[in-house]
């Protein structure tokens, strides 16, 4: 072999930046910064989430109105509006962008530097957290806009959009978990199949007393039933179709917020299991 | 910094039943540029990959910037920086939003992230482009920002994973002037893997050739081409006559004089050493002489030799594209009446 002394060149003058850790809060918001940044460049995805539960509500209130005042003495207005809400922040996530940078290099590219590993999933949670908040914020003028009135006035619409805002980041568990777990777009896209029987098998159109047989019994450990009562009991005191409750129904927001918690426990677990086997060195 | 940039020891990666590198040896001074030549599937990118932190290794020992790359991977990305052989880039940002990303993640202040941006696109020229969305970049502007995303924090050592493998021949040596500028002015050590002789050939001090996860041969890149046989000064003449022949066999260090019409070939082990004495002897003895050069081996050459097959057959393709479309019907001449 040949010296290579010559051929070396001088080593540079002086270093100019010192890189280091930047720090777990730093790295989050380094992460969520990007990603937020990326939302208004993607209306295609946001546009939808948003028309689409508006267009429900409105379609659904106009055709059944009548019928449930009739039937069960409900406003339904009032009664839909957390569903409208639920559907607008549920599976809204940026777990597809993350599977295109898993699918591009641009993840690799992030696992060289020197960014905790946490913060590349709690920076997308983040920018979620965000958007669904930003989601809820219209679907609940539209329902003002018909007539719905908040029994718990504007602090309870300030907790009906943190609850709700709280469900969409802990659904977001499930496709994250997808996403990380097989890097594959249509895997991603398939996750939103969970959406229906989450959402569908539980108090959506009909109070609990109404339901009656199987779908009554998967709605009662349904942790979606226990999210419209708390976000219901904010709108109207009479959730159920029968005797008026309390303004601040204490019980129907503490069962709300130990589903979201308990639905939480399992989606964030399954995401955090997937991170960890994704960014392993194998 | 320690004097060895990047150091292995029968470093080694296995795939199931498949070992993609198989104990490789390695000791890259700082400041150097090595080239990593070898067909697409030899082992470069795993190789890269276990130096970058990404991979690792089933056996053996990686040292880059003096850590262990299995044990201490957090202490390695603080000194490298990667372009791996995809330019690895987000569509939906600018190029200056994803420079400042790769700065705020390592940890740069604002002034600092400021500094170096305009640093280094100084080095890497996008121009107006690095403010528009990277969707609407050409592939070479794409490799130069991810070359630039891979310098922002300011390493000691770079790696470049096929750096410009499908760009056109422009790009190619723009980004060959970039590395070029990155080693000489900044003292940057470079590793880089190419499937290309001329670019191992123009940028590496050194080059180690693998074939099938082993190194076969490591050297400057004309004490490799010297392995495999002698140069050759190639003298085209007016008229050829026996005096001239004569006094170039006698000429120091000229091994053989071969004869062929107006061109006589000259094989000697160290071909510019003997260019000058050569010269002297066919003014001396009196030939008018129309060229005279002289041609050394190629890599190619090398690799051939030790492999038993030429590198290019070894590729799969780069996805260059196709050149010889025909022409479409509409624009071919009427036929006559």
């Amino acid at each position: 072999m040949t010296s290579t002394a010559a051929a070396v060149p001088r080593r540079a003058p002086a270093r100019r930046v010192q890189a280091r850790p930047a720090g777990f809060v730093v790295d989050v918001a380094s992460v969520a910064r990007r990603a937020i940044r990326q939302i208004p460049r993607e209306p295609e995805a946001v546009i939808p989430a948003l028309i689409v539960p508006i267009f429900f509500y409105v379609l659904n209130i106009g055709a059944l109105s009548t019928v449930t005042k009739a039937a069960a003495h409900i406003d339904f207005k009032a009664f839909e509006l957390p569903v409208a809400v639920v559907f607008a922040v549920t599976g809204v996530s940026r777990a597809s962008a993350l599977v295109t940078d898993i699918q591009n290099g641009y993840f690799d590219r992030l696992m060289i530097t020197p960014v905790r590993r946490l913060p590349l999933l709690l920076g997308l949670m983040t920018a979620d957290l965000t958007l669904v908040a930003a989601l809820a914020v219209p679907v609940l003028l539209v329902g003002l806009a018909l007539g719905v009135h908040f029994v718990t006035g504007v602090a309870g619409m300030v907790v009906f959009i943190i609850l709700s805002g709280l469900w969409g980041l802990v659904f977001t568990g499930l496709p994250y978990a997808i996403a990380l777990k097989t890097g594959n777009p249509g895997a991603v896209n398939a996750s939103f199949v969970l959406f229906f029987p989450i959402t569908f098998l539980s108090t959506t159109f009909v109070p609990a007393p109404a339901l009656q047989g199987w779908l009554r019994a998967v709605a009662n450990v349904n942790p979606m039933t226990y999210i419209l009562a708390g976000l219901r009991s904010l709108v109207s005191n009479d959730i159920t179709g029968g005797a008026p409750g309390p303004v601040w129904n204490a019980t129907a927001l503490g069962e709300a917020l130990l589903a979201i918690c308990a639905f939480g426990a399992v989606s964030l677990t399954l995401a955090l299991l997937a991170l960890r086997g994704r960014v392993r060195r194998r | 910094m320690t004097d060895t940039a990047v150091a292995t020891e029968d470093i080694a990666r296995q795939f199931g039943d498949f070992w993609a590198v198989q104990g490789v040896d390695l000791a890259i001074p700082a400041g150097e540029i090595y080239g990593f030549l070898g067909p697409n599937g030899a082992g470069k990118s795993t190789l890269v990959r276990m130096l970058c932190t990404l991979l690792r290794p089933t056996r053996g020992r990686g040292l880059v910037a003096g850590h262990d790359v299995a044990r201490h991977p957090e202490r390695v990305r603080l000194r490298i920086g990667v372009a791996l052989q995809d330019a690895a880039l987000d569509d939906r940002q600018t190029g200056r939003e994803l420079l400042d990303l790769q700065g705020r993640l390592y940890g740069l202040r604002r002034d600092e992230r400021n500094e170096r941006v305009a640093q280094v696109l100084r080095l890497v020229d996008i121009g107006s482009a690095i403010d528009r969305q990277i969707k609407t970049y050409s592939g070479g502007m794409k490799r130069r920002l991810d070359l630039a995303a891979a310098l922002i924090h300011d390493p000691d050592i770079v790696f470049l994973d096929e750096p410009t493998t499908g760009l056109d021949p422009e790009s190619r040596a723009a980004v060959w002037e970039e590395v070029r500028m990155l080693n000489e002015e900044h003292g940057t050590t470079i590793f880089l893997t190419t499937q290309y002789l001329e670019e191992a050939d123009e940028l590496a001090h050194r080059v180690g050739i693998i074939s099938r996860g082993r190194i076969v041969a490591e050297g400057t890149p004309e004490a490799l081409k010297r392995t495999v046989g002698t140069d050759v000064v190639v003298a085209r003449l007016e008229h050829m006559s026996e005096a001239t022949l004569e006094a170039l066999r006698s000429v120091p260090g000229v091994d053989e004089v071969v004869a062929d019409r107006s061109e006589v070939m000259v094989h000697a082990d160290d071909g510019a050493a003997v260019m000058s004495p050569v010269a002297v002897a066919l003014h001396g003895a009196g030939a008018a002489v129309v060229s005279l050069t002289l041609r050394t081996p190629t890599l190619d050459d090398v690799f051939l030799h030790l492999t038993g097959s030429h590198l290019e057959a070894e590729e799969t393709g780069d996805g260059a594209p196709d050149e010889g479309h025909a022409p479409a019907a509409g624009f071919q001449p009427a036929p006559p009446p």
